[in-house]
């Protein structure tokens, strides 16, 4: 049996999706026992909301005021503690994930196998490696604990709604550090979709040459109800915000229309979105990597093809 | 004195297209160009801009790794560094045994700060900083895109999914480093006939007391699935109509 601790990334009040990914992958496991770890300044709604997901037999609620803001410093710690009598720690692979994962193994002494794609049993795994241009099957010792992020992007959510599992409330016993301390967080509001989870996502590049221009980009969107991404060089030359990157160092995201425009399509680009069910490209230049691994590509001047995609879009 | 450390990997070079091994045994790194770990390079370039302010009095770059590191650390002296460890090993190093050789680093060197890459571009596992931050005690910010620092306190804006957190953080502590942090300097030939003649210390894992385990293996390198091959449209109105036979608007 593999007893299976998965932590829980959440704003607050609401579950993260990559969560039920995590629940997802884990359930792939013979024999799971899956149980969920919440830290939170007041952790009821979360608690709740989490012990909807279909497979889950516990959650283990954990409040403190310090967890107010996920700081990996004041919750590995106790992670590392709930850890104890588990085979298997996982956590997504967001920032969250990525920022706490890494200090619960070491806390543990245990190797940690990063954005796994696929459990092939409790103690095998595949991953990318080299920004997704090879994937390697990694083998851990049977008796090792593992600990590991999940890519969010190889699974489909676990459904939720079967019977609510129990909560369980555990008391923070592991003093959170004083010396890191939060300060803020800001994030363009926006009404649009999350990039992560849209099923829709309009992406731009250097090519749009200027913030402004990224308008048209975000009325399309609007249009068809999608997020909007970027790609990293778009997001250098400061035409969109670091939250709205895609590729191996930004979001790798699996919507089920990727619509790029004006991005050539670098490899580390073309790893975020290579799960992307369908894929359009759109680029003046016919030679761009992006047509490779496009559905549909069309070679044109995007600032004609944009409007020009949203009038026929209304048109019906 | 105040120090920071850095360290930083060979890695396969950001421009090559890394192919599988026909055999499945690994990825073709023969022949290959290699270079500085892109995010070390980013972690050295805020070191030195540190060092440049007043804010800390020397730079040590440290790497782990086979004899042809020293190129990787030569290049990180000629950008600026002071001097160079090179925990020399030709075994695989997993990041919690990088971690555990950089803490024994930290014992010996007593840095403020050390300033890592959020993640090597061959590996992909955005593990070892915060690895460090937790067998050292200390604390951690990760994926930085801007350090400022004041007395002992450093306060560190972070990339992460939301947008970007701040936190403050005592030190010494861990940083590690993302795309946006700064831009590396280039090299210029003078400074690469000065790099000589900086210190380099080399050491090996038995005298600092870690042993390279291997925790976990892999088994098998696989290309990734490929994509099949789309179809190229001539206009707006065919793709439109393409995307709606499909349902997808």
């Amino acid at each position: 049996m593999s007893r299976i601790l998965i932590v829980v990334e959440h704003d607050g009040t609401r579950v993260n999706q990559a969560t039920a990914k995590c629940v997802a992958c884990a359930a792939a496991i013979p024999g799971a026992q899956i149980t969920l770890a919440v830290f939170a300044a007041d952790g009821a709604a979360v608690s709740a909301a989490a012990a909807q997901i279909n497979g889950v037999a516990k959650v283990l609620r954990v409040d403190h005021a310090s967890y107010a803001h996920p700081m990996a410093a004041a919750i590995a710690p106790q992670l590392a503690r709930l850890a104890a009598g588990h085979s298997h720690v996982f956590g997504p692979s967001t920032t969250f994930g990525k920022d706490l994962m890494p200090r619960v193994a070491a806390l543990l002494d245990a190797p940690q196998l990063s954005d796994i794609m696929a459990a092939e049993s409790a103690t095998r795994f595949r991953r990318p490696i080299y920004a997704g241009n090879a994937i390697v099957t990694v083998e851990i010792p049977a008796g090792s604990t593992v600990v590991a992020t999940v890519r969010s992007a190889s699974f489909e959510a676990a459904g939720s709604g079967a019977a609510a599992a129990p909560i369980e409330s555990v008391a923070a016993d592991v003093a959170p550090p004083a010396h890191t301390r939060f300060v803020s967080v800001t994030s363009a509001k926006s009404d649009r979709p999350d990039l992560q989870t849209a099923r829709k996502v309009v992406s731009g590049g250097r090519a749009l040459g200027s913030a402004d221009n990224f308008k048209i980009l975000y009325s399309l969107a609007d249009s068809i109800g999608a997020a909007v991404g970027a790609s990293r060089a778009a997001v250098d030359a400061g035409y969109a915000a670091n939250d709205m990157q895609v590729g191996q160092t930004g979001k790798i995201i699996s919507p089920e229309l990727y619509m790029a425009f004006g991005i050539s399509g670098a490899i580390q680009h073309l790893t975020g979105i290579k799960d992307a069910r369908t894929i359009v490209a759109v680029n003046k230049d016919a030679e761009a990597p992006i047509f490779e691994v496009a559905d549909f590509g069309l070679v044109g001047d995007l600032f004609a093809l944009v409007p020009e995609i949203e009038k026929l879009i209304a048109a019906k | 004195m105040t120090k920071i450390l850095v360290s930083i990997k060979r890695v396969v070079d950001y421009n090559v297209r890394v192919r599988v091994k026909p055999d499945g045994s690994g990825v073709i790194t023969d022949g290959v160009k290699m270079s500085i770990n892109p995010f070390d390079e980013i972690a050295l370039e805020e070191a030195l801009r540190i060092k440049e302010k007043g804010l800390a009095q020397e730079v040590v770059v440290a790497t782990i790794g086979p004899a042809d590191c020293q190129q990787q650390l030569r290049t990180a002296l000629a950008m600026g560094a002071d001097r160079a460890l090179h925990v020399q090993t030709d075994a695989a190093v997993e990041p919690l045994t990088a971690a555990r050789v950089l803490m024994k680093l930290i014992e010996k060197e007593q840095p403020m700060l050390a300033i890592l890459g959020k993640q090597a571009i061959d590996d992909d596992a955005n593990q070892t900083g915060q690895m460090l931050a937790a067998l050292w005690d200390r604390p951690q910010a990760t994926f930085a895109s801007k350090v400022e620092i004041t007395g002992s306190v450093a306060r560190v804006t972070r990339e992460v999914d939301a947008g970007l957190e701040t936190l403050e953080v005592d030190l010494p502590a861990v940083i590690t480093t993302d795309l946006r942090l700064n831009e590396p300097r280039y090299v210029k030939l003078p400074d690469i006939m000065k790099a000589k003649k900086k210190p380099l210390e080399t050491l090996d894992m038995a005298s600092l007391g870690v042993e390279a385990r291997e925790r976990y293996k892999q088994v098998k390198f696989e290309p990734p699935a490929a994509r099949s091959k789309g179809i190229m449209v001539k206009s707006a109105d065919e793709l439109v109509t393409a995307l709606r036979k499909k349902g997808l608007v």
